[in-house]
């Protein structure tokens, strides 16, 4: 299976990391996120979110994503599946998982992984509320978040250009 | 010069999904020309693409700076600040 996925369906937490382990012993360390549909945004109650994405640009941004996770944090595996389609609150979005020899990197490469797919990763949330549909706006946070790494981010910048 | 021209979410509402585009650049052909090229076609694309309003740019499948230069049958893609994870 490739490890970087783009599917409408569900996935199986519990196997895919079995699988990332894959019955090694010098795996030492499994780490994984997984992101869920919210129902309740600050203003409104969430009805459906739906997930659009760019087809091919996508998985080449997340495999270099993982190449770059595996260097700086000597992982041994690592797993990207992203829904797209519709989603109800309560449903998972994402999985992201990895294999290092001990827990430090485990942990770090996956919230690297995370914190670099939400910036450079493109897809786009729309919510369904009561008042109607919208698109999520990008959070400056985020890019925060991706900064700690040491890496420029300006994806939710006014009229910024996005930088590699 | 022709191009294949993408665009996505709230753009690809205003806009459409775009399609294979005959360009012919007045200046260096940057995606920042193509971009303000495209803002003259129509009262749409003035609105969506307008300046200062936050859009990214994806040449051949890659974030890019708008300042880069466009190549004969590039694939650019304009869309907004990306929300995924």
């Amino acid at each position: 299976m490739p490890r970087v996925r783009i599917q409408e369906g569900d996935f199986d937490v519990g196997a895919e990391l079995a699988a990332l382990q894959g019955g090694r012993t010098d795996v030492g360390a499994v780490a994984s996120f997984v992101g869920c549909v919210r129902g309740h945004a600050p203003a409104d109650d969430i009805r459906a979110l739906t997930l659009e994405h760019y087809p091919g640009m996508t998985e080449r941004a997340v495999e270099a994503m993982i190449v770059e996770a595996e260097s700086r944090f000597g992982l041994q595996g690592a797993l990207v599946i992203h829904r797209v389609g519709r989603l109800l609150p309560g449903e998972r979005i994402v999985l992201v998982a990895v294999a290092a020899p001990h827990r430090r990197a485990a942990f770090q490469g996956c919230e690297f992984l995370m914190d670099y797919l939400k910036t450079h990763a493109p897809f786009w949330k729309k919510e369904a509320t009561p008042q109607g549909e919208r698109w999520v706006d990008a959070r400056v946070a985020d890019d925060q978040a991706l900064q700690r790494w040491g890496l420029a981010s300006t994806n939710a910048a006014p009229g910024g250009a996005a930088d590699g | 010069m022709k191009l294949t021209l993408k665009y996505f979410a709230s753009l690809r509402e205003a806009l459409g999904a775009g399609g294979a585009l005959e360009w012919t650049p007045a200046d260096e052909p940057t995606a920042a020309a193509l971009r303000a090229w495209l803002r003259a076609q129509s009262p749409a694309h003035a609105l969506a693409l307008a300046p200062g309003r936050a859009v990214r740019v994806a040449v051949d499948q890659a974030l890019v700076d708008e300042s880069t230069p466009l190549r004969e049958g590039a694939e650019v893609a304009f869309f907004p600040p990306v929300t995924g994870g």
